[in-house]
């Protein structure tokens, strides 16, 4: 599979995860979120960026877990829930948070 | 009721596949909410050292991943010192693991515990499930 | 003749490393790689044999080393080699034995 960004094309694998994270740029979340019809915020981007410092330093996705307790010491308790975060990714701040972010799905995430 | 859970690493890192498989089935586990701990004895105290730079040998480096542990509550690590002293390391060579207490304002605590072989042998003692890598 | 020997498992999980010291000859090469590298440390239960013994060049493959934080650990008199270092050895001795 392949997703198109910025008029180039990146592989991704059969569900939609970019093959090579390095390849990631900005486009590619928007384009990644455009196809599922979900249009990025300043709220999704602060879980996206939070990603990609986390995977940069650590070399794993955090889980739900991990990311919820997280951004509530990062960018706030009242952010540091679940709810807050499936309305922003509905389909799993995992799966998509993680897709969109260029990251691998989180390592125990089904 | 959590159970108390112990994996046992005693493999080193990057030689074989054990170490890497036992971090994953820890961060598998730890969704569960169980009572984790982590032992490394015997070569397994080479999977926590400092400074490890796996470029040449062209694998990727997990040792990142221990910084993660205390993230994922895993924040209880023992080492076993004869097997630290064994092989002439100190626990200066290992990395610094933390984990962050929230009731305490996210304060920074040690994760490590250095304890003597007879010391790990009255915690292995208590676990309800032990796993060995 | 000379041999080229390879050990790559750790002195602590293994005989190979002692086995192959038993039998290495004067003037033959022990080479050091992945696990077995950490025979190469100072400080630590084997790394008197590695002193004691002066009639055979001990080195390591350097990349080993790194990925396992060891580097800056490495007896005296030990030589690091690269990939290309490691060619090199195989190319200059008669023949080649791997410890496995």
């Amino acid at each position: 599979m392949a997703i198109e960004a910025n008029g180039k094309t990146y592989e991704t694998d059969e569900e939609g995860y970019l093959s090579n994270l390095n390849d990631w740029e900005p486009e590619v979340a928007t384009a990644m979120a455009a196809a599922e019809d979900c249009e990025l915020t300043q709220e999704h981007w602060d879980i996206i960026n939070f990603l990609r410092e986390y995977y940069e330093e650590y070399q794993i996705a955090p889980a739900v877990r991990v990311l919820t307790k997280a951004v509530g010491k990062r960018l706030g308790k009242e952010k540091g829930n679940s709810k807050y975060l499936y309305e922003l990714f509905p389909y799993g701040p995992g799966k998509q948070a993680c897709k969109y972010a260029g990251l691998p799905k989180p390592t125990g995430c089904v | 009721m959590a159970k108390k859970f112990m994996y046992i690493n005693r493999k080193a890192p990057y030689g074989t596949i054990y170490a890497l498989e036992s971090l994953e089935v820890v961060l598998i586990g730890a969704a569960f909410d169980q009572d984790v701990s982590l032992a490394f004895i015997g070569d397994g105290v080479y999977q926590l050292t400092k400074g490890q730079n796996t470029k040449g040998i062209g694998q990727k480096s997990f040792s990142p991943v221990y910084m993660a542990l205390g993230d994922y509550d895993v924040n209880k690590i023992y080492v076993e010192k004869e097997s630290l002293e064994e092989r002439g390391l100190t626990l200066d060579d290992l990395q610094h693991l933390v984990w962050e207490d929230e009731d305490e304002d996210y304060a920074e605590k040690d994760s490590i515990r250095l304890v003597s072989r007879s010391e790990l042998s009255d915690v292995l003692d208590d676990q309800d499930v032990v796993l060995s890598f | 003749m000379t041999m080229l020997h390879t050990v790559n498992k750790s002195p602590f999980e293994s005989k190979a490393f002692d086995t192959c010291l038993g039998l290495a000859k004067s003037g033959s090469t022990i080479l050091l790689i992945e696990d077995g590298v950490y025979a190469a440390t100072t400080g630590n239960s084997v790394a008197d044999k590695i002193k004691n013994t002066s009639d055979i060049n001990f080195c390591v493959l350097g990349a080993d080393a790194q990925a396992r934080g060891i580097e800056a650990k490495l007896a005296e008199g030990i030589k690091v080699v690269d990939y290309e270092g490691f060619v090199d050895l195989v190319a200059e001795h008669d023949t080649v034995q791997a410890w496995l």
